[in-house]
């Protein structure tokens, strides 16, 4: 909502500058959202009139013009603004005047001729955008006189964010009341009388709608000249509300809905066909609008149609047939309630947004509408003559809004806010406001005015008290409550010790958007199961994701693409999937890593990253759980991964998720061209973890003995350590692989693994005849379960 | 010449070793088997026995003194050594450390992990809530009634079936009270999405929600909390102000300003909270008395505080994931 400050001091007596106001609205909820200061540097515009006007002798687009101010004589002023004619009143920037923009007008000659000033455009003076040509002053501007004096200014356009609660302020009328309430005082709306009826047209008012309209007045008005010139004031206090100009009847009907809040409309009496009748629409039942687009409406949305026709969207748009154009003799002005219920979102529906709409979705004054038409008629017959024919009003009592008296404890007010609020401080508060306040034993009864559809429980009234009172002058507590110890959970491993253990093994936190393109997904083969937006800001962003590196690995090639040679990022987050009983959402953990295996450095060999640098990092997350032996890696390749290097990782049962190379296919409709090592893995199968649970430990020294043997190359090594642990039983405290090579040497299809055996038993020290024999159990396990040959 | 003669002679020999191994030589030359001093000992024997006993005593003083000087030089030749050894090997420390790693948390982790913290400590206890929410408890439940304007200020994705993406985490505030009896201090933090971005407004950011219900909960342990909270998250003292605003599950409810002093002596008042007291519908919602009960409940926006605390210029920085950005936090 943007007013001119002027328009409200003009309402209220207001005893603080406008800085001071502004903040004392914003404390009020109310937010000043913006303030644009008008005409504030205007010394020395005076209003001037085109008294000769010629061509220039030396330039075909400029005139010579003789500008009377007044006292002296006429002033030759060199111009060349299309609309400069003789007896055409404008502003005159004289000599020594400094402009908004810091020019100083001084005596110049413009292609040989003397010019003593400028005439200018609004946009020229600050006052508006228009720069089109001159700012064109009515014909009883007063010669001479200061534009400031004459165009009330200086001004000030402030705009306000209202929230959707308060449509009773989006109108000057509306910020009057809540203005004067906040200065201690309250607002009188001026009288407004009725109109003199002088014609006798009339057209009938059939409400079918129920409680969607409970009240509609239809006035007609013969004999208007609709291209009457708007008077300048008006046109002013539209500009600095945020509107447009544009004719005699849309501008009164404009300024009614600034003023007072009541949206208004006007049809062309001429192209309406009997009594007017307000119903819900019908199905396949369409209308061309205002805005010349064609809307397809229905039951849903309630319509304005004569005998024979829709006529308009009631409480959002006029249609094109009746509307009023410049011709219009006769028009039927509308001034209607309707019910916030039967307006809201409708015009979102057919991608519309109007100030009416916005009003009534919001809530109208239901007691505003005939004091609107009055307004309006007064004003229309002023400014395009006419003669006023009687007010048609018909009303379904029953289905008006009623407000109810809401009670206020004087204990809850204080208990709500910490704070004793003396109750003549409330009574003026709400009485201020327009509330019938009464008062009880324990507080009061207050009953809100017609145009407040905000308040309906004891809260409501709590805050507005509090609102104006100021929310400054609540008191502030220190925290306080009863100290609690909950459960600290010791069984669970929290998320941000996985974060932490990626961050410290070089990898860094991304966050992607939870929404992919469904083709990427797939890409990835990825796409089963997704859910698709019914609204995606884009294809884009369409589906939400059902893995975390489709998302991830772009993040990877877009810092590829800048110039990152060694990417290694993480992200933890939701991954989302169609379930039989709605969404499914799991919590993930992803990685990828390309480029080097170290950043590249003087101590190390560069080396590319690879199966194993990758494997190893998420092993260091299942060490975090202390069970890092439940985890194991099994072949097996989901299609975005590289079949050879490709793992499920599982723990027991249960999928943990995989780790590998993407495949190379993948990586080429990515434009990758180069490996990408990455895993996801489900946080809720890696989180448990067993408490430790102390062992003895054994006070007799370990015996290491080292094996070395050659295998088929397709034997795994996961069950070589197995077939070792299984033959050597709990003697075998670890085993470390210290070797592997397979090479050209050894044949095809075999390799060598050296590891070392560490032996130790909890109750006496090993002898060598002991390890000989464990070590005996090792090489007949590995010789029968491995295909196995010990080496030399 | 006489053996005591010639031992204090060499005395001056050890003093004079310049290598261990010469050290040891003459060590072997005077103490040795075959030594000058062994030889005198054994000489003892061939002596009258009134002039053995003297000279005896005599030989085994110098033998003494012996042992002490070649200790002595061996320990200065060793120390000589060390210090030679040392000078040798030293190695640059400037030099890069090994591997020298680089990872690190996302701001905005960072940043909601601090806020988290200090309600933790608070006494606020996490709760979750699903990102895919219903109407009911993203909205009907948070007394925003269907088709109602408030509505439109929460630009909202929506799926086919009816559900959506939660706008605000205010959802959990019902998810985790219903069923709870108060207290209840509740904090929840995650993403939401609405549909608007441009350069001030991105698809998905992050909230936390704060829940506080009891007996005699009141607007002024609202301000109290949250210019607590303030402090603890900046580290510094601001001045605030809450403003009034409107959410359909507070009431009344305020928007909260910090003032933000510049360098240059000019400030401004940013908003960085909204908040209010529980409405009374919504702890109706959760089977909440609240004629007995009263709350208060906030909400604020991880990007927010993350872009002040860190000087982030450009909300879209968070999510694109640009290395460059990303390790200036770690």
């Amino acid at each position: 909502m943007k007013f001119s400050e002027n328009w409200l001091r003009e309402l209220v007596d207001i005893p603080v500058g406008r800085d001071e106001l502004m903040h004392r609205l914003t404390m009020a909820g109310l937010e000043v959202e913006g303030v644009e200061a008008l005409g504030a540097a205007l010394d020395g515009v005076v209003v001037g009139e085109i008294v000769g006007c010629e061509p220039h002798p030396n330039a075909d687009k400029l005139r010579v013009c003789q500008v009377a101010i007044g006292a002296g004589e006429a002033l030759t002023i060199v111009c060349g603004a299309p609309n400069a004619r003789l007896g055409l009143k404008a502003p005159l920037a004289t000599i020594g005047t400094t402009m908004p923009n810091g020019l100083q007008i001084k005596k110049a000659a413009l292609r040989g001729v003397e010019s003593n000033g400028m005439l200018c455009s609004a946009r020229e003076l600050g006052i508006d955008a228009d720069a089109s040509g001159l700012m064109e002053l009515p014909p009883d501007a007063p010669v001479g006189q200061a534009l400031a004096t004459y165009l009330g200014l200086p001004d000030a356009s402030i705009e306000i964010k209202l929230t959707p609660n308060r449509p009773d302020c989006l109108s000057v009328h509306g910020l009057a009341r809540d203005t004067a309430a906040l200065f201690g005082g309250a607002f009188e709306a001026p009288a407004q009388p009725a109109v003199d009826v002088t014609g006798s047209a009339a057209r009938d008012v059939r409400l079918d709608a129920g409680a969607d309209c409970p009240r509609y007045l239809g006035r007609v008005i013969e004999g208007i000249d609709a291209s009457a010139p708007t008077p300048l004031w008006l046109a002013e206090r539209l500009r600095r509300s945020g509107l447009r100009p544009i004719s005699a009847v849309v501008d009164v009907t404009n300024y009614v809905m600034l003023e007072l809040g009541q949206p208004l409309h006007a049809f062309d009496h001429d192209t309406l066909d009997g009594g007017m009748v307000v119903r819900r629409g019908r199905d396949g039942e369409t209308l061309k609008l205002l805005d010349g687009s064609e809307a397809t409406l229905g039951p849903d949305f309630l319509m304005i149609a004569d005998a024979a026709r829709p006529l308009a969207i009631a409480g959002v748009m006029g249609g094109f047939d009746s509307r009023v154009t410049d011709t219009t003799r006769n028009v039927f002005l509308e001034s209607a309630h309707f019910a916030p219920a039967a307006i809201t979102g409708r015009a979102r529906k057919l991608g519309l947004h109007t100030d009416a709409s916005h009003r009534f979705e919001r809530g109208v004054d239901p007691d505003l509408p005939r004091r609107a038409l009055e307004r309006a008629s007064a004003l229309l017959v002023e400014i395009a003559g006419g003669q006023a024919g009687p007010v048609t009003e018909a009303v379904r009592a029953d289905d008006l809004p009623v407000r109810a008296p809401i009670v206020l404890r004087r204990a809850r007010l204080a208990r709500l806010l910490a704070l004793d609020v003396a109750d003549a401080e409330v009574e003026r508060i709400l009485a201020g406001l327009g509330l019938v306040v009464e008062r009880t034993a324990d507080g009061w009864r207050a009953t809100p005015p017609s145009w407040r559809f905000d308040l309906a429980i004891e809260e409501d009234l709590i805050e507005e008290v509090v609102r104006v009172y100021g929310y400054e002058r609540v008191p502030t507590r220190a925290p306080r409550g009863d100290l609690r110890a909950p459960a600290l959970p010791e069984a669970l491993l929290e998320t941000g010790r996985l974060r932490t253990q990626l961050a410290a093994r070089d990898y860094t936190e991304a966050l992607c958007y939870a929404f992919v393109g469904a083709e990427l997904l797939a890409k990835w083969s990825q796409a089963d199961g997704a859910i698709a937006l019914a609204n995606p800001l884009s294809a884009e962003l369409g589906v939400m994701r059902t893995a975390l590196l489709p998302g991830l690995v772009d993040a990877l090639a877009t810092n590829r693409r800048r110039q990152q040679a060694r990417v290694r990022l993480f992200e933890v987050g939701n991954v989302f999937r169609a379930g039989p009983d709605g969404p499914v959402e799991t919590l993930r953990i992803a990685g990828v890593a390309c480029g080097a295996a170290v950043a590249e450095q003087w101590g190390e060999a560069a080396r590319a990253v690879d199966f194993f640098d990758v494997k190893g990092d998420i092993e260091s997350l299942f060490a975090l759980t202390n069970a890092g032996h439940e985890f194991a890696c099994v072949p097996a390749a989901p299609a975005w991964l590289h079949p050879g290097h490709a793992a499920q990782v599982r723990r027991g049962d249960r999928v943990v998720g995989h780790v590998g190379a993407l495949h190379p296919d993948l990586l080429a409709a990515l434009g990758l061209d180069e490996d990408v090592f990455a895993f996801e893995l489900e946080v809720a199968a890696i989180a448990p973890r067993p408490l430790p649970k102390a062992a003895p430990l054994s006070r007799f020294p370990s015996v290491r003995r080292d094996l070395s043997f050659e295998l088929p190359e397709d034997v795994p090594y996961a069950q070589v350590e197995a077939a070792v642990r299984a033959a050597v039983g709990e003697t075998l405290t670890d085993v470390v692989l210290f070797d592997r090579y397979a090479g050209a040497n050894l044949g095809a299809g075999v390799k060598s693994l050296a590891m070392g055996l560490i032996l130790q038993d909890r109750y006496r020290t090993l002898t060598d005849q002991d390890a000989d024999r464990c070590m005996a159990l090792a090489v007949a396990a590995l010789e029968s379960g491995c295909k196995a040959k010990l080496r030399g | 010449m006489d053996a005591i003669e010639h031992i204090n002679h060499s005395l001056e020999d050890i003093a004079g070793a310049d290598t261990l191994e010469a050290l040891d030589a003459l060590r072997v030359a005077l103490l040795g088997k075959s030594g000058a001093v062994t030889a005198a000992l054994k000489a003892l024997g061939a002596l009258p026995a009134e002039e053995r006993k003297a000279r005896g005593a005599e030989v085994n003083r110098a033998k003494d003194r012996l042992a002490e000087a070649i200790a002595a030089r061996k320990a200065a030749l060793e120390q000589l050594a060390l210090e030679r050894r040392l000078a040798s090997e030293r190695v640059d420390v400037t030099l890069p450390g090994r591997r020298g790693e680089r990872g690190g948390l996302h701001p905005i982790t960072r940043t909601l992990d601090r806020i988290v913290e200090i309600f933790a400590r608070l006494g606020y206890e996490l709760a979750d809530g699903p990102e895919i929410e219903t109407d009911w408890y993203n909205f009907e439940a948070l007394n925003f009634p269907p088709d109602h304007p408030a509505r439109t200020m929460h630009d909202t994705f929506w799926f086919p079936d009816g559900r959506l993406l939660r706008t605000h985490t205010s959802p959990v505030q019902i998810r985790a009270a219903t069923g709870r009896t108060p207290p209840i201090r509740l904090i929840s933090v995650g993403k939401v999405y609405r549909s608007d971005s441009d350069q001030t407004h991105s698809p998905m950011f992050h909230q936390i929600e704060g829940l506080l219900v009891g007996e005699d909960v009141s607007f002024a342990d609202l301000k109290g909390t949250l210019a607590e909270f303030v402090r603890a998250f900046f580290e510094r003292d601001f001045e605030m102000r809450f403003r009034p605003s409107y959410f359909p599950f507070v009431e009344p409810g305020a928007e909260v300003d910090i003032r933000w002093d510049r360098e240059d002596g000019t400030h401004s008042w940013l908003e960085v909270l909204g908040c209010g007291m529980v409405h009374p519908n919504v702890l109706r919602n959760c089977g909440i008395d609240p004629e007995r009960y009263t709350g208060f409940a906030f909400g604020l926006g991880g990007e927010r505080f993350a872009m002040l605390r860190y000087g982030v210029n450009d909300l879209r920085q968070f999510f694109e994931n640009d290395l460059r950005f990303l390790r200036q936090f770690a």
